[in-house]
C-alpha cells in the first residue's frame, strides 16, 4: 500500500490515440471523438510513465485506437523499458511492417497482442470494415519470427461465436502462445449494435464446449483465456479487479480513468496536464467515487460476493439504468436485471447471425498527434 | 530441450530457467520481488524470489537447494520442487532435463 492507505496500481493502459484504420461495430472507444483530438505529446507521455512507475505500475499496455499510428511509439516504449516497465502492444497489426517491428523490437517491446476478427478473410474483413485479415496473419508470423511471445485477441459476438473452433485452429497454426477470447462488452458502439451482436444462449453454450475441449488438448502449449459473456451469467464481472484498485487508464487527451469505458460516466475530469498521477490515483474524486464498498447500494452492500465482484461494472450500470451507483444489471440479484434478461431473450428469438445488421464505427480523421505537432 | 507438458514435474537433475517472456525484477515501490508476464504481476515472497533468482538454466534443482541451505537454516527440497512445478505448469518456468 502507498502511504495514503490506497492500494498501488499494477497496470497502466495507455490509449495513445483513438485513431484507428478499423471500423469494428463493437468498438468501446467514445462514440463522439471530437473532444479527444488534442493528444498528449511524446514528452507528456514520458512524464506520465515515470510518474506511473513511481506509483507502483509494473505493466504498460499500449493501445488505442491503433497505437502504431503514433510515430513516436518506439520512443515511448524505450522510455518505458528504461523505467523497468513490462511493455505490451495491443494492435490491429495495420502498419506492423517488418521495419516497424524491428524498430519496436530494438526499443525493447516485450510482448505483442494482435486482434483478429474471425478465422477467414471475408468475415474478418466484414467485421473490421476494411481488408485486414492477410496483413494480420503476416504480422502474427513476423511477431513469432522476431522472437516475441504472441497473443491473439478476439472479440466474440453473434457473428463469429460459431467460428470459435476455426479461430482456435488459426491461433495454433500461427504458433500463438496465448489467445484471449473475450465476449463483447456492451459500451460505446457495441451498445448501439447490441441487437446485432448479442449471441443466443445456444451459441454461448456451444462455444463453451469447444473452448473446454481445446483447453485440454492444448494445455501446456497455448494458454486460452475465455471471458464469459456477462449478459448470460448469473453474477457480474469484477470490473478492473475493483475501482481504482489495480489498474488505471490514460486516454489520448490525458484524462485518467479507472476503466477504459469510464469516459461515459458523469464524473469530474482528472487530467495529467493538471495534476500528478499519484494525486489522481489516490485523491481525485473520480477515483474515490466507487473505491471500496462504502458506496454500494443493496443488494450489493450486504452481499457476500461484494469483495469478489465489487458490484460489477459501473459503466454498465450507468448505461443501462442511468445511475452509475446501482448494482450492475447483469447480476441476477439486481432489481434492474429485467433489462438484461429482455435483451438475452430477444437474442434467443432474433434473426440468424447473417441477417442482423451492424453499424460500423464511423471513420474519423486522426487528430493532432503530439509527436507530429 | 525445454519441455512444457502440463503434467511435468521437476526432478533433482532438472535445470530450471525463467521462460523468455517472463521477467523477475525488484519493485522499489513495494519493496518486493515481482514476476512479470504478459498479463500478470505476481508479488513474490522472499523464499520464492530466492529460488527464482537461482533459476539460470545451468543450476540443477539439487544445486539450488544446496545454495539455499547455505543461506537459510531450514530449506525443504520438496517445497522448492512444488514451487517450480506450479510455475512450470503456468509456463513461467522451463525445465531443461539434466
Amino acid at each position: 500500500m502507498a502511504s495514503s492507505g490506497v492500494d498501488r496500481p499494477f497496470g497502466l493502459l495507455a490509449e495513445l490515440t483513438y485513431g484507428c484504420p478499423l471500423h469494428c461495430p463493437y468498438c468501446s472507444n467514445p462514440v463522439e471523438l471530437a473532444s479527444y483530438r488534442d493528444e498528449l505529446t511524446t514528452v507528456e507521455w514520458q512524464r506520465v510513465l515515470a510518474q506511473a512507475r513511481e506509483l507502483g505500475v509494473l505493466q504498460l499496455h499500449l493501445s488505442g485506437g491503433e497505437p502504431l499510428l503514433r510515430r513516436d511509439l518506439a520512443e515511448i516504449i524505450r522510455t518505458a523499458v528504461e523505467l523497468g516497465l513490462y511493455t505490451n502492444l495491443i494492435t490491429s497489426a495495420s502498419g506492423l511492417t517488418p521495419r516497424r517491428a524491428e524498430e519496436l523490437r530494438a526499443a525493447g517491446l516485450d510482448h505483442v497482442q494482435i486482434s483478429i476478427q474471425a478465422d477467414e478473410p471475408a468475415l474478418n474483413d466484414r467485421i473490421a470494415g476494411t481488408p485486414s485479415f492477410e496483413r494480420k496473419v503476416a504480422a502474427a508470423r513476423l511477431v513469432k519470427e522476431l522472437g516475441w511471445p504472441l497473443t491473439l485477441n478476439v472479440v466474440l459476438h453473434r457473428h463469429n461465436l460459431d467460428r470459435i473452433a476455426g479461430i482456435l485452429a488459426l491461433a495454433e497454426d500461427l504458433g500463438a502462445d496465448r489467445i484471449e477470447l473475450a465476449n463483447t462488452q456492451y459500451y460505446g458502439w457495441a451498445l448501439r449494435n447490441r441487437g446485432a451482436l448479442l449471441p443466443s444462449r445456444a451459441q454461448v453454450e456451444r462455444a463453451e464446449v469447444v473452448v473446454r475441449a481445446a483447453r485440454e488438448r492444448l494445455a501446456g502449449r497455448m494458454e486460452i483465456i475465455y471471458v464469459l459473456p456477462d449478459y448470460h451469467g448469473r453474477y457480474p464481472k469484477p470490473c478492473m479487479g475493483g475501482w481504482g484498485r489495480r489498474q488505471l487508464t490514460v486516454i489520448p487527451s490525458g484524462d485518467v480513468l479507472p476503466c477504459p469505458a469510464a469516459h461515459t460516466l458523469p464524473l469530474p475530469r482528472a487530467n495529467v496536464r493538471d495534476h500528478p498521477l499519484a494525486w489522481i490515483w489516490e485523491r481525485s474524486p473520480a477515483f474515490q467515487r466507487f473505491r471500496g464498498t462504502d458506496w454500494m447500494p443493496e443488494p450489493c452492500r450486504s452481499c457476500e460476493r461484494r469483495e469478489l465482484d465489487f458490484g460489477g461494472c459501473r459503466c454498465q450500470a450507468f448505461l443501462l439504468t442511468g445511475d452509475a451507483a446501482r448494482t450492475d444489471p447483469v447480476c441476477h440479484l439486481s432489481p434492474d436485471h429485467g433489462i438484461v434478461a429482455d435483451a438475452v431473450r430477444a437474442a434467443d428469438d432474433g434473426p440468424g447471425p447473417r441477417d442482423a445488421p451492424m453499424s460500423p464505427r464511423r471513420p474519423h480523421a486522426t487528430g493532432r498527434v503530439g509527436a507530429r505537432a | 530441450m525445454p519441455s512444457t507438458g502440463p503434467t511435468q514435474t521437476s526432478s533433482r537433475a532438472d535445470r530450471p530457467r525463467l521462460a523468455p517472456h517472463v521477467r523477475l525484477t525488484f519493485d522499489p515501490a513495494r519493496e518486493r520481488h515481482v514476476l512479470l508476464t504478459p498479463e500478470s504481476v505476481t508479488v513474490l515472497n522472499g523464499t520464492a524470489a530466492a529460488v527464482l533468482e537461482l533459476c539460470d538454466g545451468e543450476r540443477t534443482v539439487a544445486d539450488i537447494v544446496t545454495v539455499l541451505l547455505g543461506r537459510y537454516d531450514r530449506v525443504d527440497g520438496e517445497d522448492v520442487r512444488c514451487l517450480l512445478d506450479r510455475l512450470t505448469a503456468r509456463r513461467w518456468v522451463e525445465l531443461r532435463r539434466g
